[in-house]
């Protein structure tokens, strides 16, 4: 893995002519979590897309770059709100897709320790069917990690699990992924509180920096900073959409 | 549960027929009761068995080269663009004929033997075995091939790795349905030309007025169908994701 870079995605995107999101820069810090928080439709899913050089259906003139000059895209793990785990694979065989699409092959003590590190050792062996939507999310994270890229993108990846299960995922995402530069698309203001060591608003007009909290990350649920963040975001959505 | 319910409908479906002979008075040879085509059924019961015999074997063997071949054909179909735009009209079209109309010509060029029973079995069960398979190829979930993709997995490995597997689903159905269509296809072979097979006995019988023997032999031809495609489901049932 090459020392995660600083990155920087900078334009504009449009779809058949109507623009998506105006002329915005965003940097992401190496090494940093940064939280991309928007409503529904502002295209923050979009600059998430752009950036793992998925198919976006959006035209975007720009550029994304990474401070060490190399290419962005094949440095990058993905995770998304649906875990996207092979329904007729087990655990062990899910957290190895990659090396097994690229046919390398499978590192098993690495695998074996980044499973128990998810508390999934006694389900290896299981398919996805037979996990709790939290245990499916570890696997998700487990082969994200499993990846071991210097550049996370994670499109609101804890969104559909309830809130003590999304809170355990936060601390032990956070955790696992330290060291990385990480994108976090999110809608959640409370995530982005938690979890942000930079924290973007993005609208219709523009991304708006948000001062974080000055706790590390993962801030507790309860830090009165987090809190007032958390408010203060909200307010800045609110605003948005009146 | 389901045994005893499909029993009260067989029963039901008995004393409706009987009934309908009883109350019309039907001579044998127009419409004979299931008590006498029961009892031809077990006077010829080793006629009817070689016949189902040589039926069998027809639709099997055609049931695994029109699977095979469209298996063939959908991975062709899914894996390039110009097979697809020069191919798939060609697919739709030959669906829009009469296959039934082939079987003499089938005859003709493959003789009056098994193979061109099998062609036709395979004529008839290519389509769905082929669309259904294509379809789940070309119906991945996109999650899972954009995850591929910052993967850096190859189209090959892709393929491999994620959209047959995601389609094995889609093939079972196709091969469920074909597991009912190639009986009929063997016995159209059957019909047109040959000297044995339950499609011959039926028109043998049909021919000398042997009503009787002609129903046994449908009926007959009607359960190996269903055995056949209780068979088959239950043999996809891994595929179709339904014992995991």
């Amino acid at each position: 893995m090459t020392p995660p870079p600083d990155l920087i995605l900078s334009g504009q995107a449009s779809i058949d002519g109507a623009p998506l999101f105006a002329p915005l820069t965003l940097s992401l810090t190496a090494g940093q979590w940064t939280c991309l928080l928007g409503g529904s439709g502002v295209g923050k899913t979009t600059v998430l897309r752009l950036i793992a050089g998925l198919a976006t259906g959006a035209e975007f003139t720009g550029e994304i770059r990474a401070s060490d000059g190399l290419p962005v895209a094949d440095r990058v793990a993905y995770m998304a709100q649906d875990d996207l785990l092979l329904p007729w694979a087990t655990v062990a065989q899910n957290v190895a897709l990659g090396a097994r699409l690229r046919g390398e092959r499978v590192d098993q003590d690495r695998r074996a320790r980044l499973i128990a590190r998810m508390g999934l050792q006694d389900h290896m062996a299981k398919k996805p069917s037979g996990l709790s939507g939290g245990q499916r999310q570890r696997v998700a994270l487990a082969r994200t990690l499993m990846e071991d890229k210097p550049i996370i993108l994670l499109d609101e990846p804890f969104s559909a699990l309830d809130a003590r299960t999304r809170a355990d995922m936060q601390d032990l995402a956070a955790e696992a992924l330290q060291g990385r530069t990480v994108l976090l698309v999110t809608h959640d203001p409370a995530e982005a509180a938690r979890l942000g060591q930079s924290i973007m608003v993005m609208t219709r007009h523009g991304l708006t920096p948000c001062q974080p909290p000055h706790a590390p990350v993962p801030r507790k649920v309860d830090d009165l900073e987090t809190l007032e963040t958390q408010g203060a975001l909200l307010k800045l959505l609110r605003e948005e959409v009146a | 549960m389901k045994m005893l319910s499909a029993l009260a409908a067989t029963l039901f479906a008995l004393v409706l027929w009987q009934a309908i002979v009883t109350l019309t008075g039907l001579p044998k040879f127009i419409l004979p009761g299931p008590a006498v085509v029961a009892e031809t059924w077990w006077q010829n019961r080793w006629l009817i068995a070689e016949h189902t015999w040589i039926t069998a074997v027809e639709v099997l063997i055609g049931l695994v080269c029109g699977t095979v071949l469209g298996v063939v054909t959908a991975l062709q179909l899914a894996n390039s663009r110009a097979a697809r735009v020069l191919v798939q009209p060609m697919l739709v079209f030959t669906q829009a004929l009469p296959v039934f109309a082939l079987a003499p010509l089938l005859t003709l060029w493959l003789g009056y033997g098994l193979w061109s029973k099998v062609a036709m079995a395979v004529l008839i069960i290519y389509f769905p075995i082929t669309s259904s398979f294509f379809d789940g190829l070309m119906r991945t979930p996109p999650g899972y091939l954009d995850l591929a993709r910052t993967m850096q997995a190859s189209p090959r490995s892709v393929l491999w790795h994620i959209r047959i597997p995601a389609a094995l689903p889609s093939l079972a159905s196709g091969m469920r349905l074909a597991a009912v269509y190639a009986p009929i296809g063997a016995v159209i072979g059957e019909w047109v030309g040959s000297s044995q097979g339950l499609g011959y006995l039926m028109l043998l019988a049909n021919g000398r007025a042997k009503t009787d023997l002609m129903f046994a032999a449908m009926l007959t031809l009607g359960v190996f169908s269903i055995l056949l495609h209780l068979a088959v489901r239950r043999a996809t049932a891994r595929m179709a994701g339904e014992a995991r």
